[in-house]
């Protein structure tokens, strides 16, 4: 009798390695908004090891819904025309560890749903992806019942939340190891339901 | 902390082997085999550093995340595909055809997805302004291309065998020749950059990075095979190598909510 639970096992993840600056970066990577356009923010950070030194050699991608909380599905991410939301982007660190994007404030996918921005690193030294998120941090209703933060104890919570800039930006500092290290997560998802007697 | 000099392969070699038998031992010992890399790998000098020491959080993943962004033929042009054709003259090495498709976990192709890779040249040179290698640079060869996947997950890209390469993670330290790829999935958690090797590599032993996968089916999974069938006559080679993706993760309650309204991004 087949199983129908079988299923492939994944391919393994590597490292990004040192020598991708060349490769992975494209014009406007960071731009999911265009700069100065109504609506737009900056979101910025810096990507720290276990020493607290900045990693030069990261590269970070950010995935979220519109301002209206609607995820789209348009292409043009690698040709930007300079007015189409893809809700994709891509950031190098340079010498100070620091990545910039500009974006939108992502809304809500649901009515009371804390807005976040779904973000995976990939760096020199680390030997497989990570992914995190990015919060924004103004709800706090919907952040105080977001099934995510809650399980999580109050020192990490905050590492997942963005601060907020006088100028409307964001600020989200990552930190791979150590103090207030940033929380990564794995997905388990319930996947189809499991077949009765299988 | 790191030591005040660097280490001779044969006791690098010895670091390896001393975890690879920790892992033969918990395998014996009933352990699930473990199919992805090891964060904390301290063989890879680089990752000590660089590796979270809290276990990841296991959560459900939500919305965007079961999404995935959306590239089209206006991302990639075809050419991207030839790494042959970049430059005016033809690039010295090897030339070959690597192919193969991209899959979930259920076997189902992932169709229309962006593709990326990149390389050293034939003598293992990248073009990277940081690559202190003094192997000569290619002026025909840059190393990158891009490519969508077909309605079958099917990509295929022309290029040249990259040469291995020496690194500073020891002494006498080498990589395996390897391409760099990029994949994308059809949700966000299916995302993933690994590296594609070639068969029978003797450096394969000796290589912190490959070895940070302590599993052999695992490591086995990125080793492309020779295929005399993809080979063309009189021009190039052929190797083929499958990538399976995580997941998916969406279950069919969501799959059906989400096509209730309209938001199907599948
Ligand atoms: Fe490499």
């Amino acid at each position: 009798m087949a199983n129908t639970m079988d299923k492939l096992t994944p391919t393994p993840g590597q490292t990004v390695g040192p020598f991708f600056g060349y490769a992975l970066p494209f014009e406007k990577d960071n731009e999911l908004a265009a700069p100065g356009r109504p609506g737009s923010i900056r979101l910025q950070g810096t990507v720290t090891d276990g020493a607290g030194a900045p990693i030069p050699d990261a590269i970070l991608e950010i995935w979220q819904p519109n301002a209206d909380g609607n995820i789209v599905a348009e292409t043009g991410s690698l040709v930007r025309d300079g007015y189409t939301f893809t809700g994709w982007g891509r950031a190098s660190t340079g010498n100070t560890g620091r990545y910039t994007f500009t974006t939108v404030n992502p809304g809500a996918t649901r009515p009371g749903a804390a807005p976040f921005i779904a973000v995976v690193l990939f760096a020199r030294g680390l030997t497989n992806r990570l992914f995190t998120r990015i919060y924004l941090p103004e709800d706090t209703a919907a952040l105080a019942a977001d099934p995510l933060l809650a399980s999580l104890p109050e020192e990490r919570r905050s590492t997942l939340l963005a601060s907020r800039e006088p100028d409307g930006g964001l600020r989200w500092d990552l930190r791979l190891q150590g103090d207030g290290e940033t929380v990564f997560l794995e997905f388990d998802g319930a996947r189809h339901a499991p077949a009765q007697g299988a | 902390m790191t030591s005040p000099r660097q280490n001779t392969q044969q006791e690098m070699s010895a670091e390896i082997q001393a975890i690879a038998s920790t892992y033969r031992q918990s395998l014996a010992a009933g352990a699930a085999p473990l199919t992805q890399p090891s964060l904390d790998y301290a063989p890879y000098r680089s990752s000590i550093l660089r590796h979270p020491t809290k276990n990841l959080h296991h959560t459900d993943p939500e919305t965007i995340e079961l999404a995935s962004p959306a590239f089209g033929h206006q991302d990639v042009s075809p050419l991207e595909a030839d790494l042959t054709i970049v430059h005016n003259g033809e690039p010295q090495g090897e030339r070959i055809k690597v192919a193969g498709r991209v899959l979930d976990g259920d076997g189902r192709p992932v169709a229309g997805q962006l593709v990326e890779i990149w390389q050293a040249n034939a003598a293992g040179r990248y073009i990277h302004k940081r690559d202190q290698h003094p192997a000569p640079i290619d002026p025909n060869f840059t190393g990158v291309g891009r490519c969508i996947t077909g309605a079958d997950g099917s990509y295929a890209f022309t290029t040249i065998k990259p040469g291995a390469y020496p690194w500073k993670n020891h002494i006498n330290a080498w990589r395996p020749a390897h391409i760099h790829f990029s994949l994308f999935g059809s949700e966000f958690t299916q995302r993933i950059i690994t590296q594609m090797y070639f068969p029978g590599d003797q450096l394969f032993p000796l290589d912190p990075i490959y070895q940070s996968i302590v599993d052999q089916d695992a490591r086995d999974r990125l080793v492309a095979t020779y295929n005399h069938e993809l080979t063309s006559p009189e021009w190039s080679l052929g190797y083929n190598w499958d990538i399976v993706l995580t997941g998916p993760k969406r279950t069919w309650t969501e799959t059906e909510a989400l096509g209730e309204d309209g938001e199907h991004h599948g």
